[in-house]
C-alpha cells in the first residue's frame, strides 16, 4: 500500500523509553487488538474454508456432521456440477458476457471521460452529472422498461442483449473513475503531440490512452468483479437457461430441487464461481486496495 | 438527438477553447472523433439506462400488463395501492430497516477494527500501527470480491438448523438449544442473521478504506494531542473520527443504497421473503409483481418509490452531516 505515514516523522518523544520498556498499557491494546483482528478474520475464513471442505464430501456425509473431513478426496462433486448441472455452460457464458463487456466499457468508458475531462463545450457539465444520476438511482426502477427496449430490439434473453446493457450499466461508474484521472494528464504532452502533426484519434489512442494504463488497471478490476457478480440484470433480462451465467445459474440450482438439492454439487459449484474471483484478487490484492486507498484522498 | 449534441459540442469547442490554436477546421478527423467518443458511449447510455428509467416514471402511472399494447393512464392509483397493500408496506419497512442498521454497524465495526491496525501500536512516540496486521486486511478485505449470490448460499447452508457450520459450533460449545435452530426460519432471528450476512460481506471493504483514510492524517496532530495528555479513546473521538468525516459519510450512503436494494442477499438466503415476510425486500416484490403477475406498471411504482426512498436517504445523510458540524471541514494538511 503506500507510505505508511506513521513510520515517517519523529524519532522519538519521550527519549527515555527504550524499546524493551512497551509501557504495560500499549501491550494490552496491541494483544486486544489482535485478538479482536484475528477473530475477525476467522469468522471471514470459517465459512469459506467449510465450503471448500463440503465440496468434496458426499450429501451423507454432509448430513453426517459439519466437521467431519471427507472420506474420499475426490473432484466427482465437481465433474458432476460442470456437467450434469450444466455449471460449466454457464461458466462459459459468464466468460463470454464478462470477457466483451469488460473490453468495451473499457474502450467506450476511457474514450467518453477522456472526451468530458479534456474538451470544454456546451453541456459536457450535464453530460457529467447525467452519468453520475446514473450511478445513483436504483437499477429496479428502469428494469421493467428496460426488459421491453431489449424485446423491442429482438435482444431479450441473448448474450449480446446482456453484454449491450452490462456495458450501459458498467458505463457511469468508468467514465466517473476515469474522468479525474485524464483531467490530470499534463496538457504539454497533448500539445506537443498536435504539433507533431496527431490527429485526435492518434493523440487518444498513442498517447493518453498509454498514460492512463494505471487507472484502467484499477476500473478494470472493480469492473470484473463488479460484472461477475451481477445477479439482477440476468436475472430479468435473460431468462432462457441455455444462456444463464453463473451467479444465475447457482441461485436456479439452489432452488430447483427444493430439499433434494445435491449439497456437495452445490458447495462444488459455489466453488467453481469463486474461485476465478479469487484468482484475480490475489493477484491484484496490492492495486485493489491501492484504489480504494487513491479513492478515499480524493 | 445525440448527433446534434455532439455537432453543436464540435463548434462549442472550437469557439471555447482560444488557448488551444484558436481555431478548429472540422476535418474528418475531429468530427468522427467526437461522433465515436462522445456519441457511441452517450447513445448507449441514454437509451439503456437514461431511457428505460425517464419511461418507468410513467408506466408507473398506468395500469399496464406488458403483453398488449392497452394502457389506460391512472394517475396516482398505482401508488396508492402500493399504500394499501399490507406486504409491501412490510417490505418497505424491512428495507428501511436495513437502511437504518447495515450502515450504522458496518461503519462501527469497520472504524473499530481500522482503528486497531493504524494505531494500535506503540502510544510512544510517533503513532504507529499494529505489527503484521496486513494479513489481517487481506482477509477482511476477500468477501468483497465474492459474488454476492455465492455468499448468500454459502451462508445459507452456514445456518442450515441441522448439517450448518454455525449450529454444530454452538452445540459443540455447549449450547445444546441450538442443536437445530431454524436461523433464517424463526421470525425473531431471520432479520438479524440476514443483516449479519450483508455486514460480513463490506466490513473488509470498509475497513481497508479507513485505514487509508485514517493514514492520511498527518502525523503531527496525534503527536500533538498525545503530549496533550489525550488517551486512545479520546484522540479516536477527537482526532481520528472528525478528519475521517467525508469518508464515514460516502460509506453511509453507499452502504445505504445497498441496504434500500438487499436483493441478492435476501434471494439467496429467503427466497420466499422468509417466515412471516420477515427478510422480505421491495425488490423481491417487484420481479414478482411484473414477470410473475404481469403488474408492469405497478411495478414501475415499485422501482419510483424505491428510487425516491434512495434519494431521501441519501439527502439525510448529508443534512445530518451538515447539521453536526460536518460543513465546518477541518483542512487536511
Amino acid at each position: 500500500m503506500t507510505t505508511d505515514v506513521t513510520e515517517t516523522t519523529h524519532p522519538t518523544i519521550a527519549d527515555g523509553d527504550s524499546p524493551e520498556h512497551v509501557p504495560a498499557g500499549d501491550r494490552v491494546v496491541a494483544t486486544v487488538s489482535h485478538v479482536v483482528l484475528a477473530f475477525w478474520s476467522l469468522l471471514v475464513l470459517a465459512p469459506l474454508l467449510w465450503t471448500l471442505l463440503s465440496s468434496f464430501k458426499t450429501s451423507s456425509e454432509i448430513f453426517a456432521s459439519p466437521f467431519k473431513l471427507p472420506a474420499d478426496w475426490n473432484f466427482d462433486n465437481y465433474v458432476s456440477a460442470w456437467t450434469a448441472q450444466d455449471i460449466g455452460r454457464y461458466f462459459l457464458n459468464t466468460v463470454i458476457v464478462v470477457g466483451c463487456a469488460l473490453t468495451i466499457v473499457m474502450i467506450l468508458g476511457s474514450m467518453c471521460a477522456y472526451v468530458l475531462a479534456r474538451y470544454s463545450f456546451w453541456g459536457s457539465r450535464f453530460i457529467y452529472y447525467l452519468m453520475l444520476a446514473g450511478l445513483t438511482f436504483p437499477i429496479f426502477m428502469a428494469i421493467v422498461p428496460l426488459f421491453f427496449v431489449l424485446k423491442n430490439i429482438g435482444l431479450l434473453n441473448t448474450l449480446p442483449g446482456l453484454i449491450i446493457t452490462y456495458v450501459a450499466f458498467a458505463l457511469p461508474f468508468t467514465v466517473f473513475f476515469l474522468y479525474p484521472f485524464f483531467k490530470a494528464l499534463p496538457d504539454e504532452i497533448a500539445e506537443a503531440a498536435e504539433v507533431d502533426g496527431a490527429g485526435e484519434w492518434r493523440k487518444f489512442f498513442q498517447v493518453m490512452l498509454p498514460m492512463a494504463k494505471p487507472a484502467m488497471a484499477s476500473v478494470a478490476i472493480f469492473n470484473f468483479l463488479g460484472l461477475w457478480n451481477q445477479f439482477l440484470l440476468p436475472v430479468a433480462l435473460n431468462t432462457k437457461r441455455d444462456n444463464y451465467v453463473l451467479s444465475q445459474g447457482l441461485a436456479y440450482f439452489a432452488s430447483q430441487a427444493g430439499y433434494n438439492v445435491d449439497y456437495g454439487r452445490l458447495f462444488a459449484a459455489v466453488v467453481i464461481t469463486v474461485v476465478p474471483v479469487l484468482v484475480v484478487y490475489a493477484i491484484f490484492q496490492r492495486q485493489l486496495q491501492g484504489s480504494v486507498t487513491q479513492g478515499s484522498s480524493k | 438527438m445525440t448527433e446534434t449534441a455532439v455537432a453543436s459540442a464540435t463548434t462549442e469547442a472550437r469557439r471555447r477553447r482560444p488557448r488551444r490554436s484558436a481555431r478548429r477546421p472540422l476535418t474528418f478527423d475531429r468530427v468522427s472523433f467526437f461522433l465515436v467518443f462522445l456519441g457511441l458511449p452517450l447513445a448507449l447510455f441514454l437509451v439503456f439506462v437514461v431511457w428505460p428509467f425517464v419511461q418507468a416514471f410513467y408506466y408507473s402511472m398506468t395500469d399496464w400488463s406488458g403483453f398488449t399494447p392497452d394502457m389506460n393512464f391512472v394517475g396516482l392509483d398505482n401508488y396508492r395501492r402500493l399504500l394499501d397493500d399490507d406486504i409491501f408496506m412490510t417490505a418497505l419497512r424491512n428495507n428501511v430497516v436495513l437502511a437504518l442498521v447495515v450502515p450504522l454497524v458496518t461503519i462501527v465495526l469497520s472504524f473499530a477494527l481500522a482503528t486497531m491496525v493504524t494505531v494500535g501500536g506503540s502510544s510512544h512516540g510517533a503513532a504507529r500501527g499494529l505489527r503484521n496486521s496486513s494479513f489481517y486486511r487481506v482477509i477482511s478485505f476477500f468477501p468483497y470480491t465474492i459474488p454476492a449470490i455465492a455468499i448468500g448460499l454459502i451462508w445459507a447452508q452456514m445456518y442450515d438448523p441441522s448439517n450448518g457450520l454455525l449450529n454444530g459450533v454452538l452445540t459443540g460449545l455447549g449450547f445444546e438449544r441450538f442443536e437445530s435452530f431454524p436461523w433464517l426460519g424463526d421470525t425473531r432471528t431471520a432479520m438479524p442473521a440476514s443483516i449479519f450476512v450483508i455486514i460480513w460481506g463490506f466490513v473488509g471493504f470498509y475497513m481497508v478504506l479507513f485505514i487509508a483514510a485514517i493514514k492520511g492524517i498527518p502525523a503531527e496532530y496525534y503527536d500533538a494531542a498525545r503530549i496533550d495528555g489525550a488517551g486512545r479513546l479520546r484522540i479516536a473521538w477527537s482526532i481520528t473520527i472528525p478528519l475521517v468525516r467525508e469518508t464515514v459519510q460516502t460509506a453511509y450512503i453507499y452502504l445505504g443504497i445497498l441496504a434500500l436494494d438487499a436483493f441478492v442477499y435476501m434471494a439467496a438466503l429467503n427466497p420466499g421473503g422468509g417466515p412471516d415476510n420477515a427478510t422480505l425486500v421491495m425488490p423481491q416484490r417487484l420481479l414478482d409483481a411484473a414477470f410473475t403477475k404481469g403488474q408492469f406498471g405497478l411495478a414501475s411504482a415499485m422501482g419510483v418509490v424505491m428510487a425516491i426512498a434512495t434519494l431521501l436517504f441519501a439527502a439525510i445523510v448529508f443534512a445530518v452531516n451538515r447539521l453536526t458540524g460536518g460543513h465546518e471541514r477541518v483542512t487536511r494538511r
